[in-house]
């Protein structure tokens, strides 16, 4: 696709019938999580948009990002979606390497100065910025020259969302997160460790759709993904509602799908995607396969004790109030859900405090 | 017989919404009977527990009508046995599924000729009598 051609026209001029592309914006639409009723308006939006540029910067991170982007379960879609971005840099994708790869970031910064998206997958190092170098330059000094121009970023991962990993206690490198460093660019945080593939080309393609970003929550992520816990979508909620909890992972409980909360499942202060979009194509979800969540999606989840401990004993601390509120039933989640949102606001009020 | 199919684990799990979702159709259909406007389920944004979405898809049966379209790959449209509630089930190139809809319609609008695919067959059928 040329860059100053539509989409549409892209399509058409592949042979794509008219019921194709609508096809096309039918899928599309329901991998941006919009409702069917918005169809229309992604048709119309999809046809008229044009190849924007994208610059994908990977730093302290495994790869686990990408590669859950590229095993995706919907390349006909999602390869559209590519072919309809330009997507000019990207380490583990890209064919050149050395002085190549670094001039056609460059050049794309350049050509597409103040359109571009930009894309960063990882933390950032800042204890010593030489624990992670591109070409010889610093991540953050990369971070920071390749934002400057940057329509809009992306931080795909928890890793880039909030440290992630590399962040978790004692944070041997000093990573910090995207937002962290660049406090003047809209910054969209896509978390989860990897983040579930269709979130973020759902996002890619919201982008390139509307050319503006989704409506975010408090923690930075798109509200139509990451809108509600685990535990408000799960499957297994009404076990959870009638106070029937597997005891261990080989119980009759287990056996019979009962809810992994007194297990440590983190669905009830984790907010993902995951119970309705699933994973390996629409096969399952942790959840779905017997283990509890662990929380991926959210900020510094590798510090929060075991992931088999329950989140009641990490909010107050027994493990005899647990069993104490787990005969409560259903108001232990109503309980936990509250405090994890409290919690939450308190870190915002003091990050805002902090940065201020 | 494999190895996992000896483990005992129950897939049969109830998430409480398959019931709901019949009624919601049943107000949908009755809109459109009464001259009202269809409605579309995206399947994907429920969240069924293992077992259901086929449950559902046993609980509404098939109907009189199938109709397939080619294009990005296949897309099968089944109308139930509920006249004007459709399966759409959209696949890839690689037959995987991409989406999953109920259609609480008269007709899918994908079944009707587009005008701009109209437009161009025109365009393409004055080409070939010209040759001939």
């Amino acid at each position: 696709m040329r860059k100053d051609q539509t989409l549409g026209a892209y399509l058409f001029s592949q042979g794509v019938s008219r019921r194709g592309f609508l096809k096309f914006c039918s899928a599309t639409a329901s991998l941006m999580a919009l409702p069917p009723t918005m169809v229309g308006r992604v048709a119309a939006a999809l046809e008229n948009a044009r190849r924007p540029s994208v610059i994908w910067l990977s730093f302290q991170e495994c790869t686990g990002c990408t590669e859950s982007l590229t095993r995706s379960h919907a390349p006909t879609v999602e390869s559209l979606i590519f072919d309809a971005i330009s997507l000019d840099y990207h380490h583990t994708l890209q064919a050149a390497a050395g002085h190549g790869a670094e001039a056609a970031r460059e050049a794309a910064m350049e050509e597409n100065a103040g359109e571009y998206l930009l894309v960063v997958d990882g933390s950032i190092p800042i204890g010593n910025p030489a624990y992670s170098t591109i070409a010889g330059i610093s991540n953050l000094d990369m971070l920071k020259e390749s934002a400057a121009n940057a329509a809009a970023i992306i931080a795909v991962g928890t890793c880039a969302a909030y440290g992630g990993i590399p962040h978790a206690n004692p944070n041997p490198t000093g990573a910090v997160s995207v937002s962290d460093i660049i406090k003047d660019k809209p910054i969209i945080n896509v978390s989860g460790c990897p983040p579930i593939p269709v979130v973020i080309t759902g996002v890619l393609a919201h982008f390139l759709t509307f050319g503006s970003i989704p409506e975010l929550d408090e923690l930075g992520r798109p509200k139509a993904f990451f809108g509600q816990s685990i535990h408000d979508r799960c499957y297994r909620r009404p076990f959870y509602e009638r106070g029937q909890f597997a005891k261990s992972f080989d119980d009759e409980g287990a056996r019979q799908g009962w809810c992994l909360y007194e297990l440590g499942c983190k669905g009830p202060t984790t907010y993902n995607a995951c119970a309705t979009l699933k994973w390996n194509e629409g096969t399952s979800f942790p959840i779905g396969s017997g283990h509890g969540c662990i929380g991926c999606s959210e900020p510094d989840f590798w510090d929060k004790g075991s992931f088999y401990r329950p989140i009641a004993a990490g909010l107050w601390g027994s493990r005899d109030a647990l069993l104490g509120a787990a005969a409560a039933g259903a108001a232990i989640g109503i309980g936990t859900a509250l405090a994890a949102r409290s919690k939450k606001k308190r870190a915002n009020a003091a990050k805002e405090t902090e940065s201020t | 017989m494999s190895a996992l199919d000896t483990i005992s684990v129950r897939v049969e799990a109830s998430s409480g919404n398959v019931r709901p979702l019949l009624h919601e159709i049943r107000h949908a259909l009755q809109r459109v009977a009464d001259g009202g406007i269809g409605t579309t389920i995206d399947l994907g944004s429920l969240p069924l527990a293992p077992g259901e979405e086929k449950r559902i898809e046993e609980l509404l049966g098939s109907g009189e009508l199938r109709a397939e379209l080619d294009a990005l790959g296949p897309t099968v449209l089944q109308e139930t046995r509920y006249a004007g509630v459709w399966f759409v089930t959209h696949r890839n190139t690689e037959q995987e599924v991409v989406a999953r809809f109920i259609e609480v319609t008269r007709v899918p609008e994908l079944l009707l000729a587009q005008e701009v695919d109209m437009q161009r067959a025109v365009h393409e059928l004055e080409k070939q009598l010209e040759v001939n």
